[in-house]
């Protein structure tokens, strides 16, 4: 976009001037503060479940289940009998699975990674591992814990009676389990913290020399979002207390997107495709810009200067709309972008077996595979691209409701601002 | 193949993918303009170019997010559907 060769001496300079010892203690401790912070918000990511979840019917009902079905079908249906995987493939099903959040990171075949369910229920917490809910014959069955029978269906998990197996109804049991994109995310800020602690350390340590290895690498990176992103949009004077947040948005996408494309064990599950991470994301800026908001903001917000009544009553109930909807609009961008990179890639995959017919004919299945995995690749250079550009976006326009938020009256200022900084 | 999947997914979805369809087109049509005036004017003042690349790929985030809007209450619908 633009060069960044000129500025490497201007960052090493105050770099090295910022390396006093205490500066170092407090930049820890506040660290250690984020990291914490962020682990307490990464707890409701699964609040989210989709409503359909528990209309749908599992596709083995057993005979005597469907016999009592009448209007409740679905409550008939005993959960303490082993649920076998359908054998029938189903690409929406597949799809709609794979893009889900998990409570076991699946590998290969009947390999999973089982992971800790940690449940609150309303009689107290509940911890036990998810391999628990998989017999040795590898069905879907129900786990007897100390407070109550648990089965999981369509990937949540509900209370059952011990002796029907029927869904308890009423029984809260808040899930905050260490599920598959819970732990992406703590592998995300543990590679975070490792990167951004080692890079600010070697400009601590070789203060004025040319950056080495992974520093050089991520250099040009930060500086076009302080340069393209933050100084753009912020302005000169005011983007400095923007940065940690723009660079901690920006890395955070585009680490968990560039994760998201791996398709085995670090990576593959879809984190900014969930949108509890993307809505966490977009209240962040929404919280940022509200409380950064000076009068000129909020006198263009609410009662615009020059403006006759009749118009503002019109006018300002937008504008208050507007406020919300640029951060809603945020959540369901990268939500939507990375929840249908994902939902390609699977239904090129997809397309085998459907042709293939679940191995009844083989060529086909064969032949469909070459185009589609020629397509996939294809489609995983775009995703690249794409990985790099949401995070840009998202942070571009987080720092444009940022910019406006702080902006002063004067037009000119700002205009100058954005002709030095490119 | 087409009618088998058109028959399975029922009318309702039917409806929801038209619309998603009609959104991509939508969305097609201006990002097509987008990156149609920003390749024009950078072949007029190519040493703008980084300026007029910065604001054709804000222009297009924001096109597309109305694209995706449509999407996924066509989704949304296919789910309700199902």
């Amino acid at each position: 976009m633009c060069s960044f060769a000129p500025e490497f001496q201007e960052t090493d300079l105050s770099h090295s001037q910022m390396a006093s010892q205490s500066i170092n203690y407090r930049n820890s401790a506040r660290q250690i503060v984020l990291f914490f912070a962020l682990l307490a918000f990464s707890m409701p990511v699964f609040a989210y479940e989709p409503e359909e979840g528990l209309k749908r019917e599992p596709a083995n009902k057993s005979e005597n289940a469907t016999a009592m079905a009448g209007a409740e079908d679905e409550a008939a249906i005993n959960y303490l009998e082993p649920q076998s995987e359908p054998e029938t493939f189903d690409a929406g099903k597949m799809i709609l699975h794979h893009i889900a959040d998990e409570h076991s990171w699946h590998i290969v075949g009947h390999l999973s990674v089982p992971l800790p369910v940690i449940l609150y229920t309303d009689k107290g917490f509940e911890v036990f591992m998810s391999s628990r809910f998989n017999d040795e014959h590898h069905n879907t069955i129900a786990y007897e814990g100390k407070l109550y029978t648990y089965a999981l269906v369509e990937g949540h998990i509900h209370a059952i009676d011990p002796v029907q197996g029927t869904i308890i109804e009423g029984v809260s049991i808040l899930d905050i389990s260490i599920t598959k994109n819970v732990l992406t995310m703590l592998i995300v800020f543990g590679l975070m913290l490792w990167m951004f602690t080692s890079i600010a350390k070697a400009y601590t340590r070789r203060p004025g020399q040319a950056p080495k290895g992974l520093q050089s690498f991520m250099e040009p990176i930060i500086m076009f979002v302080r340069d393209d992103v933050a100084k753009a949009s912020i302005g000169e004077k005011k983007y400095e207390r923007y940065m940690p947040y723009l660079l901690t948005a920006f890395f955070f996408i585009w680490i968990s997107n560039m994760l998201g494309l791996i398709p085995f064990l670090p990576g593959g599950a879809n984190l900014t495709g969930n949108i509890a991470v993307t809505a966490t994301l977009a209240v962040f800026t929404f919280i940022i810009t509200t409380l950064s908001g000076n009068a000129h903001y909020w006198r263009h917000m609410l009662a615009m200067p020059g403006v006759p009544v009749g118009i503002l009553v019109l006018l300002t109930p937008i504008e208050i709309l507007g406020m919300f909807l640029r951060p809603f609009v945020l959540m369901i961008r990268l939500f939507a972008n990375i929840s249908a990179g994902h939902i390609i890639a699977l239904a090129f995959f997809s397309l085998i077996f459907v042709f293939g017919k679940n191995g009844d004919s083989l060529g086909a299945g064969l032949g469909i595979a070459v185009v589609s995995v020629a397509f996939t690749i294809f489609m995983m250079v775009m995703e690249l691209l794409v990985a790099f550009l949401q995070a840009y976006v998202f942070t571009l326009l987080s720092a444009i409701y940022i910019g406006s938020a702080v902006e002063e009256g004067h037009h000119e200022e700002h205009h100058a601002d954005h002709a030095h900084a490119h | 193949m087409l009618n088998t999947i058109l028959f399975d997914i029922g009318t309702g979805a039917g409806i929801a993918a038209l619309g998603a369809g009609v959104a991509a087109l939508g969305a097609g049509v201006g990002i097509g303009r987008i990156g149609g005036s920003a390749l024009e004017s950078i072949a007029r003042q190519p040493e703008a170019s980084g300026d007029i690349r910065a604001n054709m790929i804000l222009t297009a985030a924001l096109v597309e997010g109305a694209a995706f809007f449509a999407m996924v209450v066509g989704l949304l619908l296919v789910l309700k559907a199902n």
